[in-house]
């Protein structure tokens, strides 16, 4: 459709889209899910954030307790099933609710399981594939630092996610990104795994950083918060001098608020 | 083997301890990626051939008996001697009645991860043979007294410096000073030529039993496989039940995944098919050959959810791609088989109860099932093993109290936005000036490590809330 007929076609409904916050953004972060809403609704959505909305269910899932993991995604998928997409600021909690919700539940809760999982997604992969945003015109984009960006590992290899943060960050904020040298290596995060074996998740969030650092960029972005919290976490410990931020944040050209784990 | 699983965290931090050894780790996990993908990119379809040769494996699974049976019917055919084995102790003991009978001294071995498993060597030693590991990196583990640390590479953590002074301590080397690399590989060929010759058994190990002809396929890069099977008068191949494939072309087909996969390389030095003992015609050759086929739990594990664990070909693509393996080395898995493959094989095969801990050596990132040529979905049967772990309560008894609590909360939303209103101001609070936390109680381990991001300010919910009671507000002001 050319944008002529575009103009003549009577106006589209807009796209109705649940916000799944997640339980990290709720917590630490509300500026990824303001961000978010103002992202989606940049992009012609209209945005409800269902209140009762917690947790996807990943801590007890990939800790074994499917039982309870069961409950979990059973009152997600009733929270979330009334809407036409929901969007998660998150890749594995997005690959939770697509990929392992189907797979965990049986009978007629699966097919409630595939109908939400066919609708959801995460926030860059549906700001740039679904909702197709474009940059906000007459306003040009800030001068934003060079940032270098860790793909969640949820994200890249159950949803696979790659591209869609990178066009985004450049052509909405003009953002040069680099990369890691092991871009597709864990950064130590695993959930319960960084607080199970916390030796282990230490040295792989020390190459993660040390990586990192030797891009030279003043800025880690990344589109999970659990990967964010690590790494930030780490950097301060160590001293080093890195912002750490969420994609959402970027993308909204908010560099208002400290970065993660940083203080006024 | 003995087995020191339980200890998998004790182990690993002993290996993170030696700096030297972590740094060839490093150099070696971002080394051996990238020739997997090189050979794999040069492959025209690397994903048919997977899913082809994922189809022959469950068909030969879903009829191990039949096909097992063809193998035996061929093999006995063609001259051999087919021994079924339940467990380790029953192929330790058939192989060295099998020495036994032919007043055998000395043994030369191939690789054979099997008989790791079941700890073959230290039985015939016991019994009083002696047994020459013929792989040059499974001869330099066996001088220096230690296990394989990688199921294709046993030697992995051994640096070449290591290595000369083993051979310096080990070996009468007079004067020479074996400073090259290649002067230590000689010098290996030259102890291990002797004991070629001398053995009057050779065992080796299988990558596949082909049914349709009673053969088994060995691949190696030296040669070591082929001189154990031809020399000795007597060979003994020992491997599991669940090797056995229907075709040879399956056999060369799962050979295509498996050595790209392995070392990147497009095929082996050398790719054998051994049929039988010598013929008449033959001018060489062993005068009797037997197959040791072990169970040892694979019927149990083909009954059971984790069946497709038996489709595994031992690449080790998942050890070379695994983070934590990288991060500690397969020592400190303290067993046969280390990586995620063996945090799946090491409860199948001896008992969850003290190897738990290997299922949780895991981030669930997913890049062994990217690239593992039997296209086993790894994270997936670690995780239900973890379930398996949490049901049988062998997990710490705080972490499934913690979950469980965390998980009764967020299923009653009201109380859980109630709380989390309250802590999450009252954490910011205190570390808003800092931005984080260097301590903090029950997140030991988080903080052990790493600082402890402070929340951004009020929780989402509560933000949200009020503004949208303020929108509420100003409507109906208007």
């Amino acid at each position: 459709m050319n944008e002529r007929d575009q103009k003549h076609s009577p106006p589209q409904r807009k796209k109705r889209v649940a916000l799944f916050v997640t339980c990290l953004a709720d917590l630490f972060r509300p500026s990824v899910a303001f961000a978010s809403i103002k992202l989606l609704e940049q992009a012609g959505c209209e945005v409800t954030v269902p209140l009762r909305q917690t947790c996807c269910g990943q801590p007890a899932y990939n800790s074994g307790n499917y039982e309870e993991a069961v409950l979990q995604a059973q009152e997600v998928i009733q929270l979330l099933g009334g809407a036409d997409y929901v969007v998660v600021p998150s890749g594995s909690c997005a690959g939770m609710i697509s990929h392992h919700y189907p797979a965990m539940l049986e009978g007629e809760w699966r097919e409630q399981a595939l109908e939400l999982a066919a609708k959801t997604f995460e926030l860059t992969v549906f700001l740039k594939d679904i909702a197709r945003i474009r940059p906000q015109r007459k306003k040009s984009p800030p001068k934003l630092p060079a940032v270098v960006y860790h793909d969640g590992c949820a994200g890249l290899r159950e949803l696979n996610i790659k591209s869609q943060p990178r066009d985004l960050l450049r052509e909405l904020s003009g953002i040069e990104v680099s990369e890691l040298q092991q871009s597709e290596v864990c950064c130590g995060f695993g959930g319960t795994f960084c607080a199970k074996m916390p030796e282990i998740s230490g040295k792989m969030v020390d190459d993660k950083l040390k990586d990192a650092l030797a891009t030279g960029a003043k800025i880690l972005a990344g589109g999970d918060l659990g990967c964010l919290l690590n790494i930030a976490g780490r950097a301060e410990r160590l001293g080093e001098d890195i912002d750490v931020r969420h994609v959402a944040e970027l993308l909204c050209h908010d560099l208002d608020s400290p970065a993660i784990g940083k203080g006024r | 083997m003995e087995q020191h699983s339980d200890t998998f965290l004790d182990n690993a931090s002993k290996a993170l301890g030696n700096t030297a050894q972590a740094a060839r780790r490093d150099v070696i996990a971002a080394f051996a990626p990238l020739i997997r993908s090189a050979a794999i990119d040069g492959f025209a379809d690397f994903d048919t051939l997977r899913q082809h040769v994922k189809r022959v494996r469950q068909h030969s699974l879903d009829h191990l008996e039949y096909y097992l049976g063809q193998f035996e019917h061929e093999a006995v055919h063609n001259g051999n001697h087919v021994h079924f084995a339940r467990d380790g102790d029953e192929l330790n003991s058939l192989v060295l009645d099998i020495c036994q009978q032919h007043d055998a001294k000395r043994v030369a071995k191939g690789k054979s991860m099997v008989t790791e498993e079941t700890g073959l060597n230290s039985f015939l030693q016991r019994a009083g043979l002696s047994v020459m590991e013929t792989d040059l990196g499974e001869y330099i583990i066996q001088q220096a007294g230690e296990t394989p640390s990688h199921i294709v590479a046993p030697a992995l953590h051994k640096s070449a410096g290591e290595i000369r002074e083993l051979f310096q301590a080990r070996h009468d080397l007079g004067s020479r000073e074996l400073p090259e690399t290649v002067d230590l590989v000689s010098e290996a060929r030259q102890v291990l030529r002797e004991h070629f010759l001398k053995a009057e058994v050779g065992i080796i190990g299988a990558n596949a039993l082909i049914a349709e002809n009673g053969y088994s396929m060995l691949v190696t890069n030296e040669g070591n496989g082929d001189l154990c099977a031809n020399l000795p008068r007597v060979l003994i191949v020992c491997t599991t039940i669940d090797r056995v494939l229907p075709l040879a072309q399956d056999a060369t087909a799962m050979l295509r995944l498996l050595v790209r996969s392995a070392t990147g390389q497009s095929q082996t030095c050398y790719t054998s098919f051994y049929s039988g003992p010598r013929r008449e015609s033959d001018v060489d050759g062993p005068i009797e050959t037997h197959f040791v086929l072990l169970d040892n739990k694979r019927s149990d594990i083909l009954a059971s959810d984790y069946r497709e664990m038996l489709e595994c070909i031992r690449c080790g693509a998942c050890l070379n791609h695994c983070p934590i393996y990288s991060a500690v080395g397969g020592h400190a898995y303290g067993w046969v088989y280390p990586g995620p493959m063996g945090s799946i094989l090491t409860p199948l095969l001896t008992s969850l109860e003290q190897s738990h801990a290997l299922p949780n050596a895991c981030t669930s990132c997913g890049r062994c099932a990217e690239v593992c040529p039997a296209d086993i979905p790894l994270p997936d049967l670690l995780r239900d093993l973890r379930h398996e772990e949490n049901s049988k309560k062998l997990s710490a008894p705080r972490w499934r109290l913690g979950l469980k609590l965390h998980g009764w909360l967020t299923r009653h939303p009201p109380l859980y936005h109630a709380l989390t209103s309250i802590v999450i101001p009252v954490l910011h609070r205190f570390g808003r000036k800092r931005g984080n936390f260097s301590h903090l109680p029950l997140a030991g381990g988080w903080t052990s490590q790493r600082n402890f991001p402070a929340p951004q300010g009020k929780t989402f919910m509560q933000q949200y809330k009020a503004q949208q009671k303020r929108i509420e507000e100003r409507k109906h002001e208007r």
